[in-house]
């Protein structure tokens, strides 16, 4: 019983090897040097730069709406939006579409990477450390071998009524 | 055919269908209780309709056959196949009265008493009566004494290939007139074999031959399905806008043709899309007679209502929404606007009150009045209420007039009406009207007159999908304005006769005779960040109005108008009221578009309309300061000049070279005839070639010209002359705009054109003598000339206390004018103090005033003024003055 396995639910216990059941798949995507993934069947498109329409007097991290074949979709700058610095070096940078409730969002990030399929036993929750900001847009923690993989609750991100309550 | 009617109809048909199949079903299965039900509930609304429809013997059939449908349903009688046979001949009967109907659009002569005696019969005992019990074994026999026999007989499909398969020979005469009815004797034949075909497949193959002509032409879509395909057109349209703009410019393009055919076809498609979509308007009243004539008998009241254009198309989507609010309106006229029958006695109005709807098209949108010839708005109530409710200052509510007060029925409980009824003044309303209008880009506006009657003008898009909108660019970010809220553009710069002005930095515009209040889209929208770029050397300026609101909306360029797909913004971004949606332009870029309604809330004009300048009339007459429109002008030398734009009877430009001399007196040639030119002085110098402006003033038949330099600008001022002129032609000086300004003396250069053209006046017979008591001095000088020109001889005096003092010596006049507000004693006590007066008791009166308001009239009257004319209408004054005399 004191079996370090028994710490591990056993359908989770030969995860890395199960690809079927207990592994997930996500997108990863880079902010400066974070991680992020966000869940695969969630997310549309992934685009290259993108003309942006500017919406005067909306949220700041309301990056404008753009339209993807045919559709309006609306951007959000995932950085501004996790309170990071505005990047040094002008890049274009790239965005992965989401859907959310019928609407498109583009979530505009640095670098958009493979798909990874991750072992559920990596899971970790938030850190209570964490800053609040990314405690309510993360879903939680993957100990990747070399990195961290933060998973972004996409309904939050794009929740700006309920962060504003929060922030009041 | 009716709508209502062929509504029915299909509906009814369709019922009857449905109704086939589950008949059979029940026999089949005579225990399930929701087959049962559901043919209860089927036979119920038929029953339901008909009544409604006033379709008596219809009605009976059904009500019959519901009776035993009833009786299986509660278990008192059980399904037996002579049941359903019964119940299915009174469906065929129910069936054969509606293709009568259809041809003839009334029920056919006669009565089922029989068919229902044994439908009757049978929910009573549950047996047939013995005449029907010799008919029927199963549905294919022939049943005797009914023309329904022709509903048996057809039951394969294959003998229905004809176009008009019924046999309906057996049907009384109204058969003969459908042309193409299968002859007797194929339908016989086909009857025949027909016999043996088993009742089984009988109901449904009965069904299609039977199927009704009206049914036959329009199938029932999904709503979303058309929705989808309205989404696919819009789409569809946009790739062909980013097409053609992509072969734009390359003439030789091996594209241009086939695209020519693409762009056609798609916009056929467009229309043909749009056209699934329209329906009459008259669907959304269909309800509405019967609303009023309930009204009417709850009320007591006598309304006629009718209804004009409803025919008039437009989106279903747009129709779903104004459906309401019309019918609130409607109810609103009927039960606050049109008075009751004694009522209406008491004011002279014929005892029925009338409710008008009128829809038409005009320019894409559609407009509907609804008007009643009821008591109108009830102003002072509006202003207690609006007071009481704390909307506004009484302060605010004297400068308004009529026309703004009328508009806080707009806003939210609002209710005038006396006592809450069952209808209406419940205080939730007007302003529900006015919103739920707005969200889909209409506009309502509200006319009313005291004592006849209101009229609100709805002004809608024909449809929500695709909109006609004004592109306009402004800090690097374009923008769309929905073409319906777009009045006109214009152009202002320095240097042209619109320029932006400022009242402590809020920018303005003069147009035509009014201030336009402007907003700085930049500005409003947060996008003026980079600097105080605010010299707006050279704008476009947006009109756009709002209910009857309007403002300018500056902005950097104006782009083309473009058809746009209008769609909803992201969720995230609703609480943006100053967009209404966004689009991709045919570029393939999005844009916002921009929601006037929201600009206008955010410049702080929210629902009250009609400050500015629309009506500019009212405004003048409603405020103290009595404002003038001056005309002014530069003639001779730098110093403008100014003359009150009512006397100057229209502007002309005169080409130098038309001018003729005449005795060494310049005139030219004006509409038929000689009109002399002054100038305005001696030393004035004409130019030596190209055009003249000129004022023109015209006094009665004789018309002269001044020659002026330029005609600077219209001016909306407080008058107030501050140096009396000693100089001959000026009245004196005044600010005017700011500036100092002479003030030309109208008069002086009238006698000057005609008393050296025509010849004095000399006095041929004796001159009228009026009294003119005016304490300005402005019109003193203005008038006094002006009436001499015409013919009078005037005596002009300050103050009534003068005119008092005049009479005391004995003076005698043939005439009175006078100001009402004097310092001292004002005009009515002066013609009190005159009405019984031995030496002026008789002598007529006139007031002049600026206000001239009915209430005005009457209490002028009261106090024994003969007449009442509004101050700066010259020949109104004239002429009365000549009657009143003529009536002495």
């Amino acid at each position: 019983m004191s079996d370090k396995n028994a710490l591990v639910p056993s359908s989770d216990r030969h995860s890395a090897l199960d690809l079927g059941g207990s592994t997930k798949d996500f997108v990863t995507a880079t902010i400066g040097k974070q991680m992020f993934g966000i869940p695969v069947l969630t997310v549309q498109d992934v685009l290259g730069p993108q003309r942006i329409t500017r919406i005067p007097l909306a949220p700041p991290e309301v990056a404008g709406s753009l339209n993807l074949r045919g559709r309006i979709v609306t951007a959000i700058d995932v950085r501004k939006r996790l309170g990071l610095r505005n990047k040094e070096v002008e890049d274009p940078g790239m965005s992965i579409v989401v859907d959310q409730g019928g609407e498109l969002y583009s979530l505009m990030v640095d670098q958009v990477g493979e798909v990874l399929s991750v072992p559920q036993n990596a899971f970790e929750r938030n850190p209570a450390t964490l800053d609040p900001r990314w405690r309510e847009f993360s879903d939680g923690i993957f100990r990747l071998e070399k990195n961290l993989l933060v998973i972004l609750d996409v309904t939050r991100l794009l929740d700006f009524a309920g962060s504003v309550k929060q922030a009041g | 055919m009716d709508d209502l009617l062929s509504e029915f109809l299909t509906e009814t048909s369709e019922s009857l269908s449905t109704l086939d199949v589950e008949l059979v079903k029940l026999e089949q299965n005579p225990n399930d209780p929701d087959i049962l039900s559901n043919i209860f509930r089927l036979v119920h609304t038929i029953k339901g309709t008909c009544g409604f429809l006033g379709l008596p013997r219809l009605e009976a059939v059904a009500h019959a056959g519901e009776n035993v449908l009833g009786k299986i349903r509660d278990g008192e009688l059980i399904v037996t196949p002579d049941a359903v046979t019964l119940v299915l001949e009174s469906i065929d009967t129910i069936k054969y009265l509606l293709s009568e109907l259809e041809t003839n659009e009334t029920e056919p002569e006669g009565n089922d008493a029989d068919l229902i005696a044994r439908l009757n019969h049978f929910a009573d005992t549950g047996t047939l009566p013995a005449a029907g019990a010799a008919m029927p074994k199963a549905a294919a026999s022939t049943p005797p004494p009914r023309p329904e026999i022709f509903l048996s007989p057809e039951t394969e499909p294959e003998v229905t290939p004809e176009p008009e398969p019924e046999p309906e020979e057996p049907k009384a005469p109204a058969a003969a007139a459908k042309p193409p009815s299968a002859p007797k004797s194929q339908a016989v034949q086909a009857a025949a074999p027909a016999q043996d075909a088993g009742a089984k497949a009988d109901p449904h193959a009965r069904n299609e031959a039977k199927e009704s002509t009206v049914a036959a032409q329009t199938i029932r879509v999904n709503v979303e399905l058309l929705e989808n395909l309205m989404t696919l057109v819009s789409e569809l349209v946009l790739t062909r806008n980013q097409l053609l703009q992509m072969v734009r410019g390359k003439d030789d393009s091996e594209f241009t043709v086939p695209l020519q055919r693409l762009s056609h076809i798609t916009t056929d498609l467009q229309e043909g899309v749009m056209k699934t979509r329209m329906q009459p308007i008259g669907n959304a009243w269909a309800k509405l007679p019967r609303i009023v004539r309930d009204l009417a008998l709850e009320m007591g009241k006598k309304i006629d209502l009718q209804m004009i254009g409803a025919d008039t198309e437009l989106d279903r989507q747009v129709l779903e929404l104004i459906k309401d609010p019309l019918t609130h309106m409607v109810r609103n006229s009927a039960d606050h606007g049109l008075e009751d029958i004694q009522g209406r006695r008491d004011v002279g109005k014929p005892e029925t009150g009338t409710v008008t709807l009128n829809a038409y098209h005009e320019g894409g949108h559609i407009i509907i009045e609804i008007s009643d010839d009821g008591r109108g708005l009830n102003v002072p109530r509006i202003k207690e209420k609006a007071l009481a409710n704390g909307i506004v200052s009484e302060g605010e509510l004297e400068s308004m007039s009529d026309q703004q007060i009328h508009q806080f029925i707009f806003k939210a409980g609002f209710s005038t009406a006396e006592k809450v009824t069952s209808v209406s003044g419940r205080g939730v309303g007007m302003d529900v009207v006015r919103t739920n209008i707005e969200k889909i880009g209409g506009t309502v506006e509200l006319k009313s007159v005291e004592g006849r009657g209101s009229t609100f003008i709805i002004k809608i898009p024909l449809t929500l999908a695709i909109v006609s909108a004004l592109i306009v660019e402004s800090g690097g970010e374009r923008f769309a304005i929905p073409q319906i809220s777009v009045l006109e553009l214009v152009r202002a710069s320095s240097n042209s006769e619109h320029s932006i002005e400022r009242i402590h930095d809020t920018p303005v515009l003069r147009l035509r005779n009014r201030l336009l209040p402007l907003v700085t889209l930049k500005k409003i929208l947060g996008l003026d960040e980079a600097a105080e770029s605010d010299v707006d050397e050279e704008a476009f300026i947006v009109v756009a109005q709002v209910g009857t609101y309007s403002f300018g909306i500056i902005v950097d360029r104006v782009f083309d108008t473009e058809e746009i797909v209008v769609k909803p913004v992201a969720p995230i971004l609703r609480d943006l009221s100053l967009f209404s949606g966004n689009t991709i332009l045919g570029d393939g870029s999005v844009i916002m578009i921009l929601d006037p309604n929201g600009i206008a809330t955010r410049t702080g004009e929210i629902t009250v309309g009609g400050q500015q300048g629309v009506e500019s009339k009212a405004k003048s007459e409603s405020t103290d300061r009595e404002t003038t429109s001056m005309l002014v002008f530069r003639a001779g030398g730098n110093e403008v000049r100014a003359v009150p734009l009512a006397l100057v009877a229209r502007l002309e430009e005169i080409d130098v070279e038309s001018i003729e001399y005449s005795n060494g007196r310049p005139l030219v040639q004006y509409r038929g005839k000689l009109m002399p030119l002054v100038f305005i002085d001696g030393a004035y110098q004409m130019k030596s070639e190209g055009r003249q402006p000129t004022l023109v003033f015209q006094d009665r038949e004789r018309t002269m010209g001044l020659v002026v330099d330029e005609i600077v600008d219209i001016v909306d001022d407080v008058l107030n002359v501050e140096l009396t002129a000693d100089r001959d032609g000026l009245v004196g000086s005044a600010v005017v705009d700011g500036k100092a300004t002479d003030l030309i003396d109208a008069g002086y250069y009238l006698e000057l054109a005609f008393s050296d053209w025509f010849g004095k006046e000399e006095a041929t017979g004796e001159k009228k003598k009026v009294l003119l008591v005016d304490d300005s001095p402005f019109f003193r000088n203005l008038l006094t000339p002006m009436l001499s020109v015409s013919g009078f001889k005037v005596t002009s005096v300050e103050s009534a206390e003068q005119a008092i003092e005049l009479k005391n010596n004995g003076a005698t006049f043939d005439a009175i004018i006078s100001d009402i507000e004097m310092p001292g004693m004002n005009g009515f006590e002066f013609a009190e103090s005159l009405q019984n007066d031995e030496a002026w008791g008789e002598v007529p009166i006139i007031a002049l005033s600026s206000h001239t308001s009915e209430e005005d009239f009457e209490r002028g009257r009261r106090a024994g003024f003969s007449d009442y004319v509004a101050k700066f209408d010259r020949d109104a004054l004239v002429s009365t003055l000549i009657q009143t005399l003529a009536a002495v």
